[in-house]
């Protein structure tokens, strides 16, 4: 990237990059609403995970991704796909099952796929993508290119085995990969205060000799810049990172789960609101003038548009044809 | 599951049957092949036996009965199955119930006690019990195919289909009665007679008609019947017969040889010389025959019933005069089952034992001949130039002559009388 | 053509493959600097070095992981497990991420790898080391599931299933490798999912592999100077994708068929291949199809009771008598 000749140009450069987060995150968010619409008419299937209230962490996380990284992402991916600039067709095509979804419908809500922006998977047994995204950092490795593996997890995946012998092995043979776990406070209905002996999970980086850090998931600049230090420490040295990325989920665990209930308050729920990441985001963009009220305005209006289209889209879209069931098991 | 005991054809023409007698009473646990009642065919008394497990829940037809072929005899079942239903079938009069006699409880006589049983165990759940004349769908109107379910192996049933051989005349050697590959090749190879003979292929000659022939064929019968008989009769001298007869019988093996069992024997000698008279019209061909299966007219009280000796032309007289008389004690009991008295090739009637001096017997079709034999008499007769008293016996041979021309069956006759005359022949 | 080991043929088929494409690695325990807990991978650390010949701690789903994102991203794994006794921990990874990459993500992705070691019943390892997996692989689509019985076939085979687009789990016998047998000095390959004639016969077919294939023969032998029994033996050598063909046609010829393997019966590999016999050729049977498996009981350690566990030509002899109702 070319230096920034003035602190104007500098600014104008900053405050575009700032606008294309926070329209991420709006993108994000209506597209899980209307998600949810979609899902509560019965037109979305399965189960199907929102990711309210942490668009943050995927946006600030994969904002300090080159073109040619890989991510991996568990079964709440949605924001992540979008983030990463799938389009809201495809990955809403895909949440209906239809032929035009980013995995021909066969995939579903919890594996979206894009092979082509190194998009590799949505995967829906907690913690198992983990290995795997130390197996797409050490090809990286094994081929000397520059690229790092970026891996999302919940917090409730660092209890399960995969997440220690993954972390050994990427400690042990320096493997540039992100582990980024988002500390949503629940695995389904369970705290981490109840499933956990160490409630700082950066913390279990220290097993493992590894560098790690905490970031608020809530601020989508704290997201970026731990990220991008760990995409940097990848990179350039080739070692791996654990950051806890502190956040919220506003939704149940998914469509099927209550919201809120035996497991946690509707008071703490309102309380974790307050420190809503589009909000917080975009009153800073306006308290520093790098958002105006049009902008904004237009902004939401085009995203309304955008994943209107994209459920229109999904809806207009066939399903795959019956010869899809028996295609792509094996490659010949 | 219930199984239903129809009246089975137990024999190729039978079209009804009389129940003799019942060998199991109602109530009584029964298997797979035990036998359930005797039945008396047109042709004589017969097996039915059980095509299934359980208890014989119900008896239908009385003893004495007179039942159609394919009608419901009998019922078995588990002891405790509702049966109501199947019984409803059994009014159906699909194909005539007039020969059910079953007007009073059959079964009464025997088991009074076990009618009663048979009612529904539960009557508030069954306040009308299947009424008989509920329009029951009999399937096929009584069919015997739900009894006739052969244990094959896919194999043995493919083979047995290409080669066109009856499954149900083999006998399986494999578990439980499984008819498997070997016993479908064993029975092609050694073909069992049955109900409709099977000739091994080169076991005869097909011979197409010639147009003298048909023509024949057409007038004979238009002249004098359906079969245009014609008659053929000699006097033979049996002295020699008897003397060899004698002679073998003081061996003192038993038991003893019969002047019919050595006529049998010299009968099937001559046919082999003379394929001309072994053989059967068959409408629009005629089938000489290179094996000898004589029929062997037996009468019986009720009439007349003709048991078969195979192979006849193989056999040793003692083997001929063994088998004669099994088969006519077992005609007599009325025992034959249906191979036993089929398929004959050419038969033979004796009526020398009640004085017939001379008579024309009937032929069996599709046989083409059958030859009468008349008493042995001591007559005077001119020999070697001076009169004697000599053992004479008149044969008559039937002919058809749509098969067997007036000198055809005159040199077959010949043969007889002069092996007849001249018994050492037989081991010529 | 040279005498070689079961286990020097599958070390010529990685070295082979290894040196024709840079993205084919090995990765396992000990595979590297011990040189392989049963020596397969002999010298290789050497030839390579170790960024292609991959020690790794004792964390079979981890590393197994590891190798399938390698292959998400078109590296060519094949990861060893000490035994397949120890893959049971990394099954997550084999089943639902190997098998099912390529389907959930509307074929984008293949995963070109091969997870291989030894399994089957070894000689008094007890009930955790001494068991066969074949069935167990071989109900899940997207795998591929290979089990060669000799040298010839395991060198051939493994090449081919490294260079198969999708993942293959080789199972090797553990019994076999130091078998003899015959092996080209010319490069040649073995195609997946072809079963191979091992003894023809007219009277009976027996279909076995890996293991199983020396006690069908044995057996067969048996049965020709003492029963005078046509048997022939049919080595399926690639359980899936399955030679229905193969079995078909030598079951029309014999219209017998008894099946050996060493896993356990319910569900097993057999109880396939009877459905398909049952299927395709039912009206060539003359008998029930029977099968001689491994009792259905954990291994006993005890040496008796193991025999007694295992498939053994008397107990083929046994099964090929009641299928020809030979008392």
């Amino acid at each position: 990237m070319a230096q920034p000749a003035t602190f104007s140009e500098l600014d104008a450069e900053r405050a575009e990059f700032y606008r294309h987060l926070l329209r991420q995150m709006l993108l994000i968010r209506r597209f899980e609403e209307r998600a949810g619409e979609a899902y509560a008419q019965g037109k979305i299937g399965g189960f199907c995970h929102l990711y309210i209230g942490q668009e943050a962490v995927a946006v600030g996380g994969i904002a300090a991704l080159g073109d040619d990284d890989y991510i991996l992402a568990s079964y709440r991916e949605h924001g992540h796909a979008l983030a990463r600039g799938m389009g809201a067709r495809e990955v809403m095509a895909e949440l209906y099952g239809r032929v035009t979804g980013c995995a021909r419908g066969k995939g579903g809500s919890m594996h979206l796929f894009d092979v082509s922006r190194g998009f590799l998977g949505g995967h829906a047994i907690v913690g198992g993508h983990i290995p795997l995204a130390a197996g797409t950092a050490f090809a990286a490795k094994y081929r000397g290119t520059s690229q790092v593996t970026l891996c999302f997890f919940g917090e409730a995946a660092v209890n399960i085995g995969a997440f220690h012998e993954t972390l050994n092995m990427a400690a042990l043979w320096k493997l540039p990969a992100i582990f980024l776990c988002e500390n949503n406070r629940y695995g389904m209905g369970t705290a981490l205060e109840r499933a956990s002996a160490v409630w700082d999970i950066a913390h279990r980086a220290c097993s493992y000799d590894m560098a790690s850090e905490t970031a608020d998931g809530m601020d989508v600049l704290a997201m970026y810049d731990s990220t991008k230090r760990a995409v940097d420490r990848a990179r350039n040295e080739g070692l791996p990172t654990l950051i806890e990325a502190r956040t919220y989920r506003y939704m149940g665990h998914s469509m099927a789960d209550p919201i809120h209930g035996h497991y946690r308050t509707k008071e703490e729920l309102e309380e974790q609101k307050q420190r809503d990441p589009i909000e917080s985001f975009r009153q800073r963009l306006f308290d520093e003038g790098l958002l105006d009220q049009e902008t904004n305005d237009r902004m939401v209006a085009d995203i309304e548009e955008e994943v209107e289209d994209a459920v229109k889209f999904s809806e207009d879209s066939a399903d795959p044809d019956d010869e899809e069931l028996f295609t792509d098991v094996y490659r010949d | 599951m219930a199984t239903k005991v129809f009246m089975e054809a137990l024999s190729p023409t039978m079209e009804e049957g009389k129940v003799v007698s019942w060998e199991k009473n109602e109530g009584d646990a029964v298997k797979t092949g035990d036998v359930l009642a005797e039945v008396e065919t047109d042709k004589a008394v017969m097996e039915l036996q059980a095509r299934g497990d359980g208890v014989l829940r119900k008896v239908l037809a009385a003893e004495g009965a007179t039942v159609e072929v394919g009608k419901l005899v009998a019922v078995i079942a588990a002891p405790d199955e509702d049966i109501t239903e199947l019984l409803g079938e059994a009014g159906d009069g699909k194909r005539g119930s007039q020969h059910e006699t079953a007007d009073e409880p059959v079964a009464a006589k025997r088991t009074p006690a076990a009618a009663p049983a048979e009612r529904p165990r539960e009557p508030s759940r069954a306040p009308t019990p299947a009424p008989a004349t509920t329009p029951a769908p009999a399937p096929g109107g009584g069919g015997i195919t739900v009894a006739e379910r052969v244990k094959a192996s896919p194999l043995a049933r493919r083979i047995a289909a290409e080669r066109g051989i009856d499954l149900t005349i083999i006998r399986g050697t494999g578990p439980a009665g499984r008819i498997i590959q070997r016993d479908v090749e064993a029975a092609e190879r050694a073909p069992r007679a049955a109900p409709a003979p099977v000739y091994a292929a080169d076991g005869y000659e097909d011979v197409g008609l010639s147009q003298m022939r048909k023509t024949i064929a057409k007038r004979l019968v238009e002249s004098i019947g359906p079969i245009p008989h014609f008659f053929l009769t000699a006097e033979v001298d049996m002295e020699r017969t008897a003397d060899a007869r004698q002679a073998l019988n003081a061996l003192g093996e038993e038991p003893k040889i019969s002047f019919n069992d050595i006529i049998l024997k010299i009968v099937a000698m001559a046919l082999t010389r003379h394929r001309a008279c072994n053989a059967w019209w068959q409408g629009d061909h005629i089938r000489y025959f290179n094996e000898v299966h004589i029929g062997m007219a037996v009468a019986i009280d009720e009439g007349l019933i003709t048991p078969v000796i195979r192979n006849a032309h193989q056999k040793s007289l003692r083997e001929i005069g063994r088998e004669a008389r099994e088969l006519a004690e077992r005609a007599r009991a009325r025992k034959l089952t249906p191979e036993e008295y089929t398929g004959a090739t050419f038969s033979v009637s004796n009526l020398g034992m009640l004085d017939i001096d001379q008579f024309t017997a009937v032929i069996n079709p599709p046989e083409a001949g059958i030859l009468a034999i008349g008493a042995i008499t001591e007559k005077p007769v001119a020999h070697e130039g001076s009169v004697v008293v000599r053992k004479r016996m008149r044969i008559t041979m039937s002919c058809d002559h749509r098969v067997i021309d007036g000198a055809t069956g005159a040199r077959f006759l010949q043969s007889v009388s002069q092996m007849l005359e001249n018994p050492l022949a037989i081991v010529w | 053509m040279s005498t070689v080991t079961y286990r020097d043929a599958l070390n010529q088929a990685l070295r082979e493959e290894m040196e024709r494409d840079p993205n084919v690695f090995l990765m396992g325990e000990e595979v590297g600097v011990y040189q392989g807990a049963y020596k397969v991978s002999r010298g290789l650390l050497e030839r390579f070095g170790e960024q292609r010949v991959v020690d790794t701690p004792i964390a079979e789903l981890g590393f197994a992981g590891v190798g399938v994102g390698a292959a998400m991203v078109g590296l060519r794994p094949i990861i060893e497990f000490m035994t397949w006794n120890f893959a049971l921990l990394a099954i997550d990874e084999v089943v639902n991420s190997a098998a099912k990459m390529l389907y959930m993500s509307g074929g984008q992705m293949p995963i070109p790898i091969v997870f291989r070691g030894p399994g089957g019943a070894a000689l008094q390892l007890g009930a955790q080391h001494s068991q066969a997996f074949e069935s167990w692989y071989a109900h899940v689509p997207g795998l591929k599931v290979v089990a060669p019985a000799t040298p010839y076939d395991a060198k051939g085979l493994l090449k081919s299933a490294i260079r198969d687009d999708n993942p293959v789990v080789f199972l090797e016998g553990e019994m076999l490798y130091n078998t003899k047998g015959e092996v080209p000095e010319e490069e040649y390959v073995v195609p997946l999912g072809v079963a191979d004639v091992k003894r023809e016969g007219t009277d009976v077919t027996v279909i076995v592999h890996s293991k199983t294939v020396a006690v069908g023969m044995k057996a067969a032998q048996q049965l020709e100077e003492e029963h005078d029994i046509s048997a022939e033996v049919v080595d399926l050598r690639t359980i899936r994708p399955l030679d229905s063909q193969a079995i078909v046609q030598s079951v029309q010829k014999t219209n017998r068929c008894v099946i050996v393997e060493e896993g356990w019966p319910f569900c097993g590999v057999g109880a396939q291949v009877a459905f398909e016999i049952q299927r395709d050729a039912f009206d060539d049977l003359d008998a029930p199809v029977e099968r001689v498996t491994g009792a259905d009981v954990p291994m006993p350690y005890n040496k008796k009771l193991e025999r007694a566990t295992k498939p053994s030509p008397a107990a083929v002899v046994d099964a090929v008598k009641r299928v020809a109702y030979i008392d």
